[in-house]
């Protein structure tokens, strides 16, 4: 067998319980020496997948290879992984020193040795002295940095980190991003890092992972994650961006806000609809509005330390978000550029909603979990399954969950200059995409309705 | 005047006063009532002559420490077979091992006396002796829940990470138990014994009906002098009973400084 330079490999990985599927046929290698972060917002899968790793869970299906062995039915003590958890777990009953020595006891280690070991780590923590005194005394940074002195001073093939800097406050955890980057580089192991901090992703790794719903988003280093995400749900969770509705006219071409831009990207095709991203503060905003692409007025503008955040309403009804260092007052007319290498295209994920469908009789089709009326049908036999297409902008949602045929939960918000695009979840896991210009807020319960002439119900397609 | 009540109602200190006149009437003033017993003649004069007749009969003494040594018995009986019952219980489902503890504490809703009863019935029904061996059973059998109940109460409240934490060390299942499970548990373990040891000092209906009055216990000797009029000898033998368990709470407490309050039923 030939040896690869992947020190973990994934393969095809679902993780499913009884109620949920966690992961999605997730494939990932991870480079020896790798500082790989899997980033994420929370219930995205993040933890199981490092779950999976460290052994505390096993996947559904698929195969996971540490430093070329299957692990598959290997329990924890034998993987040659540490795990640093969020909550710390240090042993209550002993302690800093014999936390720390607990593993090279266990493998027994020669009694003289566990105490350089255990020295050397936590001089590498930075708490040198600690060694007796009782982990419960300890503040939070402190037990952290002897979680992970305790990892560390095994020796790991691979450190897993599972947003170990999750409980600290905003100074603490500054310093230990930094401390941990040296901490990777002096060692030499490869990290595995799981957080839903952006920020601390983009400052520390080597790889991201971005995951969402169980599945892998985009994998890349992080500039190429921030200047190139390669989705709506990407570029919004990564940084700051305007997200817009586009088409893609033609290769270099793309229309956005009933104008025409200079682009880079090619390949689309010709007249595709494409989601266009543009960050904020890649958006040039002038008082000479003769030269500008495009015009309008600023709504809002607040000092954010380094530059200012503005909010700019264009005449057809878009609001643009800018960082620039210079102030505009609010209600002055400005001009805005954007260079073509800064205007993102992506590939838009759907167009229309797709759900399964059964009919139940000629005007009526069970979606999502309810009996909707649709327009007479033709040609089909109750109880055929059916696919039934719709427009996102025609759903409606109501207040009250009840006033709907069937009713969902908002779980993403996605703003997109003119219209808020929202994924809503039924009960039965079906997701409606819905475009609105109310404005509603994360994990709301709505009902959904659909008015009859909007459903297209079609044969399913073998 | 109705001001005056609502006032006085309103106030909490209020509220503590009915308990604080039963603790009187119903454990403070026995317990004065004991000491100045203990420690008067028949003539009603101070001496120590009851403790000295305690040290002095072997026949009472003797009791005693057969008592204590019946106790440890089934203390260390309850332990060993309440401790695997709790560990398994807290690997249960939430919802299955509610329904299973909930089986453990099912038996406690009836009345001691009509469960022993049924014990000696069940021991006739199968001819077994009554005696020694089935006084220990009864003990077991009466006892047990409150050695298991406490310890599942740790264990189930035990941090998972802290065992994961341990296998991800290196720590094979054993040594998970013996380095994290079983020493974090020790609270609960002592909770146990407390429920366990320090009642069964005392007991003295079990030991009646399931040894047919053959084995006394010290609970029977302080029960016979009391029911006889031996009002003072009574009351020191109540109160060395009160003193060991005592000294034996203490021990236990030092023991586990912060843990015993885990344990829960305390």
């Amino acid at each position: 067998m030939v040896k690869s330079n992947y020190i973990i490999e994934l393969s095809n990985i679902t993780k499913s319980f009884p109620d949920k599927v966690v992961l999605d046929d997730v494939s990932l290698s991870v480079k020896k020496g790798e500082f790989l972060t899997i980033l994420g917002p929370s219930g995205c899968g993040k933890t199981t997948l490092l779950r999976l790793l460290a052994g505390f869970n096993s996947a559904s299906s698929g195969e996971i290879l540490i430093g070329g062995e299957v692990m598959t039915g290997v329990p924890p003590h034998l993987r040659p992984v540490n795990t640093v958890f969020q909550r710390y777990a240090l042993f209550p009953n002993y302690n800093v020193y014999d936390n720390i020595a607990f593993g090279l006891k266990l493998q027994k280690v020669d009694k003289k040795e566990i105490e350089q070991r255990v020295k050397r780590a936590l001089k590498m923590v930075g708490m040198t002295d600690y060694e007796h005194r009782d982990v419960q005394s300890l503040s939070g940074g402190q037990q952290q940095r002897v979680a992970i002195a305790r990892a560390i001073v095994n020796r790991p093939q691979v450190l897993l980190l599972d947003e170990p800097l999750a409980a600290l406050d905003l100074k603490m955890r500054k310093d230990m991003q930094m401390e941990l980057k040296e901490m990777h580089r002096s060692l030499g192991i490869t990290f595995v890092y799981v957080t839903h901090d952006q920020e601390e992703a983009l400052t520390m790794s080597d790889t991201i992972v971005v995951m969402n719903e169980g599945k892998i988003q985009q994998i890349g280093s992080p500039t190429d994650i921030y200047n190139e995400p390669c989705n709506a749900f990407v570029a919004d969770f990564i940084g700051e961006s305007n997200i817009l509705n586009a088409t893609m006219v033609r290769d270099r071409l793309v229309r956005f806000m009933d104008k025409e831009f200079e682009c880079i990207d090619e390949g689309f095709g010709e007249n595709t609809p494409v989601d266009v991203v543009v960050r904020p503060e890649d958006v040039y905003i002038i008082r000479n509005a003769e030269a500008a692409m495009f015009h309008g007025k600023v709504r809002s503008c607040t000092f954010k330390g380094v530059h200012y955040e503005m909010f700019v309403d264009t005449p057809d009804g878009y609001e643009i978000m800018i960082q620039d260092y210079n102030a505009f007052e609010p209600g002055t007319e400005v001009g805005m550029m954007i260079k073509p290498a800064d205007i993102h295209v992506m590939r838009k994920e759907r167009t229309e909603n797709h759900v399964e469908g059964v009919i139940i009789d000629s005007t009526h089709v069970a979606i999502l979990g309810e009996n909707f009326e649709c327009e007479p049908l033709e040609g089909f036999e109750v109880g055929e399954k059916v696919d039934v297409a719709f427009d996102f902008s025609d759903v409606e949602l109501t207040d009250d969950p009840d006033d709907g045929i069937s009713w969902g939960t908002i779980r993403f918000i996605l703003y997109k200059g003119d219209r808020y695009h929202l994924t809503v979840r039924t009960d039965e896991g079906d997701n409606v995409y819905v475009d609105t210009h109310d404005v509603w807020e994360d994990l709301d319960e709505v009902g959904i309705t659909i008015a009859p002439k909007s459903l297209r119900v079609t044969h399913l397609t073998k | 005047m109705l001001k005056n009540i609502t006032k006085f109602l309103s106030r909490r200190r209020s509220w503590s006063i009915p308990y604080v006149v039963f603790m009187a009437i119903f454990v403070v003033t026995p317990l004065v009532l004991i000491m100045i017993y203990s420690f008067q003649a028949k003539d009603g004069g101070f001496s120590m002559e009851n403790f000295e007749r305690f040290i002095n009969q072997p026949e009472a003494a003797n009791t005693f420490i057969y008592s204590i040594g019946i106790a440890l018995i089934t203390t260390l009986l309850c332990l060993l077979l309440g401790y695997p019952a709790a560990y398994i219980l807290s690997r249960l489902k939430p919802s299955n091992a509610s329904l299973v503890v909930m089986l453990f504490i099912l038996p406690m809703w009836i009345n001691v006396l009509v469960r022993t009863l049924a014990t000696v019935a069940l021991f006739d029904f199968l001819r077994l002796p009554l005696g020694e061996g089935a006084l220990i059973f009864g003990m077991v059998y009466n006892f047990l829940p409150f050695m298991i109940y406490p310890i599942y109460n740790v264990l189930q409240k035990m941090d998972v990470s802290l065992i994961e934490a341990a296998e991800d060390l290196g720590a094979t299942p054993r040594q998970v138990f013996t380095r994290v499970v079983f020493p974090l548990s020790v609270p609960g373990i002592v909770s146990g014994i407390m429920m366990v040891f320090m009642p069964t000092i005392s007991t003295f209906a079990i030991a009646e009906l399931l040894t047919m009055n053959n084995i006394k216990l010290f609970g029977t000797t302080i029960q016979e002098n009391i029911n006889n009029g031996m009002w003072h000898y009574g009351a020191a033998l109540s109160l060395i009973m009160l003193v060991i368990i005592g000294i034996t709470s203490l021990f236990t407490d030092s023991e586990s400084e912060d843990g015993a309050n885990e344990g829960g039923l305390l």
